[in-house]
Order: C-alpha cells, then sequence, then structure tokens
C-alpha cells in the first residue's frame, strides 16, 4: 500500500503513521452532566467494513496530516487530501 | 480402561443421550458401542489399528438447523465453540446451536501464534488469565482431545535497568494474584536460550522473567477438541451458514438470527465473531468501542530442535516458539491502520523479520514458509468484553486484541455464565460495555484510546 501525498507524490507506508478514524467530530463544549457525546467522540467508533475515511500523519515526509479515504478490505486509496483543508473540501 | 468405559456407558446412559450414528452401525443396533468407540483412548486407538483405522466415527455431526434454540452462539471459533461446551457442560442447556460462516477453526483461533499465558499485570486481567491457564492445564482430559498444551514456559527478555524494575514489579503483581512469575538473571537467560545475541549494541539482554507454566498449544486441535466435546452434550455446530440479521421483538430485544441457511429463532443470540464484531454488532444497532486491525503470523521451513520456550522480544513486540513440527512460529506488531482484509503489508513483514534477527542472528539462514494475517478487535483500552449488552437476549464476547487464543477457555467459561445467568462473570466483571462511560478502562499498557497503539 501508498499513499499519495498532496506535497510529497506516492510515498511508501513506512513514512505514514495511522491516526483512525477521521469522521469522529470533537463535540464543541463540555457538560459534565451529560457526557455521552465525549464518549461517543473518544470511544465509538463505526468501524466500517468498506471505505472509511481517516487520519494520517506523515511524519517521514512533510509532517502533514492527511485525510485518507480508504477501502478496509481492499485497501484502494480513493482520495488524499490535506486535513486542515479537507472538510472544506480543498485538495 | 474399563473404568472409563463404563463411566462413559453410565454418562450417556444418564444424559439419555442420542447420537446420529453411520447407519449401517444403527442397523446392527450398536448405538451405545459407537459411542463408547467414540472415545479417542489407548485401547480403542489400537483396536482401531487392527481395522485399518476404518470404523473411526466422524468427529461431530453437521447437522440441519432447527427452527429454534435456547441459545445461538454466532462465530465458531475457539471461543465460540468453548461457550456452546461450557453452556451444555456447566449449565445444563444443551439445544444450542453454533452458527459458523465458513468452517470452524478458519477465524483467528487457526491464525494465532499459539502461545498461552497468564502473567498479566493488573487485578482486573490476571485471575482471568490464571483461570484460563488453569483450565489449560486440564483441557486435553476435559475434552477427550489431545489439544498438545505444552508448558514450556514463557521467558520475556530485558534490555535495560527500567525493563529489570518493571518486570520485578510485574513479577510481583502477578505472585501477589496468585500465579507463578521467576525473574531469571543474565546467565540464565543466556544458558536457557544460546542462540540470542547478548550483547546486541541497542537491546543488550540484561535477564528474563519466566512463567514457567505458561507455554504453547496446537490451535487447531483446540477448535476441534471443543466443537467434538460440544456436539457430544447434544450441541448443533453449523458451518457455513451466515448470520445476516438479528432478528428482535417489539421491545427491541434479540430473538434470533436470520442466516443464509433460513431464520433461526433463539431465547438467547451470544457473539463471538473476534474481528467482525462491529458488523454484527451494528445488526442490533449497537456501536462498539472496537476497531479491526490484522496481525500477521510467520513460519519457517522445519528445523531440528532450537528453542524449547516461547520467547518474547517485548521492545520489537516480537515472540517467538517452535512447534512440534519444527517451524519456528512467530509475529510482532499490528499492520497499524483498519482493515478486514486476512492478508498483511510487506512494512510489517520486514518489521517483524528485523526484530528477529536483532534478537537471534542465527534466524536469517532460514526460509519463510508462510506468513498470513488475522482480523483483530482492537479496543480502546486493549481489553475485551464479555458481558450483556444494552439489547435484551444479546451477549457479547469481543475485542480480544492480540490476547484471544490464551483466553480461549476462560472466554468461554464466563460468557457460558453471562449467557446462562443473564449478569458478568465475576471474573470478567471488569469486562463491561459501559467500562468507558463509567471512566474504568482496563488499560494495562497506559497507551490511552488508540486501538493500534494496545
Amino acid at each position: 500500500m501508498r499513499l499519495t501525498c498532496p506535497i510529497c507524490g506516492t510515498r511508501p507506508l513506512e513514512e505514514f503513521t495511522y491516526r483512525g478514524d477521521a469522521s469522529v467530530r470533537r463535540p464543541p463544549d463540555f457538560n459534565p452532566k451529560n457526557t455521552g457525546a465525549w464518549v461517543d467522540y473518544v470511544y465509538m467508533r463505526d468501524n466500517p467494513k468498506g471505505p472509511h475515511k481517516e487520519h494520517w500523519f506523515h511524519g517521514g515526509g512533510c509532517s502533514s496530516w492527511l485525510t485518507v479515504e480508504r477501502d478496509t478490505v481492499s485497501h484502494e486509496v480513493r482520495s488524499v487530501k490535506l486535513a486542515r483543508s479537507a472538510r472544506s473540501g480543498g485538495r | 480402561m474399563q473404568l472409563s468405559l463404563s463411566q462413559e456407558f453410565s454418562i450417556a446412559a444418564e444424559s439419555n443421550f442420542a447420537y446420529q450414528t453411520d447407519s449401517s452401525l444403527e442397523r446392527a443396533g450398536q448405538r451405545q458401542v459407537v459411542r463408547a468407540a467414540m472415545d479417542y483412548s489407548v485401547f480403542n486407538l489400537i483396536s482401531q489399528g487392527f481395522r485399518g483405522h476404518r470404523g473411526w466415527p466422524r468427529a461431530w455431526r453437521d447437522p440441519e438447523p432447527k427452527p429454534r434454540y435456547d441459545a445461538v452462539i454466532v462465530g465458531g471459533g475457539g471461543h465460540g465453540l468453548a461457550t456452546a461446551y461450557y453452556l451444555a457442560s456447566e449449565h445444563g442447556i444443551r439445544n444450542v446451536a453454533v452458527l459458523e460462516r465458513g468452517h470452524i477453526g478458519s477465524g483467528n483461533v487457526g491464525r494465532n501464534t499459539t502461545i498461552v499465558r497468564s502473567d498479566y499485570l493488573l487485578r482486573e486481567e490476571l485471575p482471568f488469565y490464571e483461570w484460563s491457564l488453569k483450565l489449560w492445564e486440564g483441557l486435553s482430559r476435559e475434552l477427550n482431545f489431545n489439544v498438545m498444551f505444552s508448558q514450556r514456559g514463557v521467558l520475556s527478555l530485558l534490555h535495560s535497568d527500567g525493563d529489570v524494575d518493571d518486570a520485578v514489579r510485574r513479577g510481583n503483581a502477578i505472585q501477589l494474584n496468585g500465579s507463578d512469575a521467576e525473574l531469571f538473571s543474565r546467565d540464565k537467560v543466556l544458558r536457557m536460550v544460546p542462540l540470542l545475541d547478548p550483547d546486541n549494541g541497542r537491546f543488550p539482554i540484561y535477564g528474563g522473567l519466566l512463567q514457567k507454566r505458561a507455554g504453547t498449544a496446537r490451535h487447531d486441535a483446540v477448535a476441534w477438541g471443543y466443537a467434538r466435546a460440544a456436539d457430544r452434550l447434544g450441541v448443533d455446530i453449523i458451518q457455513n451458514c451466515e448470520v445476516t440479521a438479528i432478528r428482535r421483538n417489539e421491545r427491541g430485544a434479540a430473538i434470533g438470527v436470520e442466516t443464509t441457511r433460513g431464520a433461526i429463532a433463539a431465547d438467547k443470540v451470544g457473539l463471538a465473531v473476534a474481528g467482525h464484531s462491529s458488523r454484527l454488532a451494528s445488526m442490533a444497532g449497537l456501536k462498539l468501542p472496537v476497531e479491526s486491525h490484522k496481525l500477521q503470523a510467520f513460519v519457517t521451513e522445519g528445523i531440528k530442535p532450537l528453542l524449547d520456550t516461547a520467547l518474547v522480544f517485548g521492545v520489537g513486540h516480537f515472540y517467538i516458539s517452535q512447534s512440534d513440527k519444527g517451524g519456528l512460529v512467530f509475529g510482532a506488531s499490528l499492520d497499524g491502520y483498519n482493515s478486514y482484509a486476512q492478508r498483511g503489508n510487506l512494512a510489517a513483514v520486514e518489521d517483524t523479520v528485523e526484530a528477529g534477527l536483532h534478537l537471534m542472528p542465527a534466524l536469517k539462514r532460514l526460509r519463510l514458509l508462510r506468513h498470513w494475517a488475522g482480523v483483530m478487535d482492537m479496543t480502546m483500552d486493549g481489553s475485551p468484553f464479555i458481558c450483556p449488552t444494552p439489547v435484551g437476549g444479546l451477549y457479547l464476547n469481543a475485542g480480544w486484541n492480540y490476547g484471544g487464543f490464551k483466553a480461549t477457555p476462560a472466554s468461554g467459561w464466563c460468557f457460558a455464565h453471562t449467557i446462562a445467568r443473564d449478569e458478568p462473570h465475576p471474573l470478567a466483571r471488569h469486562y463491561t460495555l459501559d467500562r468507558f462511560a463509567r471512566g474504568y478502562a482496563v488499560d494495562s499498557t497506559g497507551a490511552g484510546p488508540q486501538p493500534n497503539m494496545h
């Protein structure tokens, strides 16, 4: 498996570190009376069999955080974007 | 021999056991004789020897699914089969089916590196794994199936003063929790395993922590042994039967499953489908604190005896033992990213082999025979689940991380209790789903909620 970093190009897996599910969202505020949203955010995962949106860190390259769409069965990589712009649909 | 045969007859008579036999033998009215002849014993081995071993009955039946069971276990791996066996033998619940998508033993019970140990640090963990080790010690006799449990010891290597301090702490914790651990000096380690590289520049040998009662077992035999023993108590083992949905009543409780071989009603449904737990749980609307990751295992060509213990090289996450066939069986870290593919990547192969050569440079002349990967439930704290779920009638056995094989007997033992009594077993009371919300994660490595770091 290789990832095509938007900055560095196609690079081997050894250069990247996996951080996990990119679809979870940090809750906007903390309410000690209702911690459910935080428990979901920190611990619960969809763990899909198929397309998965995930974060990778390019530590052996440009030190960018990436948002990758990858299939968890075929390992086909559908897209790699810079995480900081992925949410606004950037490159 | 006489005694064991007569015991068999009395057990068969007591339980009113009806066993499906070859029709020709049944016609001859020899059902009970066949039942006793099924026992694996020296007597039967010799008597079969005179008949060219053509009289052995099949080890378990191949029944059609019945429309209804008291309990259905999804997953015919080690844990599912052990659960069915203990439901029948310890709780008297015999109207049980084990549903397996492929063939039994084709998942992680046949893909691990077969190490059995109980040298855990935390008191939430050790008594459970120690009970498992005790069950392992009597398992071949209990199941009348040789699982080839070999207590050759597991030796964890230490490479710095800090490692030694940590091993002293862990050894003390193990002893305080009622199991065995022994601190080895550098000399003793090198006498036990002469092929180690003692003065490796990065990881010199400072000593070791040995658990003598630990060892290895033949993993396929564990699945087959539990399957045969459960079948003999009346459990239906149904292979090539994939669960496609969990049926629920108007109150939301589980009342059975839909399968590729039709609908099956059940009072209780137990999930034991490591690797695919999230998928099965989602059929009942549950989200789990689990990610599926793959772990690779490797075996070399067979060689003469080289290693008579199981060795753990903690800094490289590397562990190695020699099988009875002579192959060196080893493995190391996860590939590191979510995956349901039972195949590994080459980066992890290189990493693993590198760790092995660091440890024992002599390995470099060996050829690798096979390598493969298994899909694991990696949880948010590295500990498993054996518990009821928020869905009535649905029970969960999942999240075994790297440690599922050694836990097989105790996992089945505790899960059977949970299904039969609708409550967690005291040994597994910490392994509930709500522990994260309550703030009681069982995280022995202290890695935090990052599944690929455990």
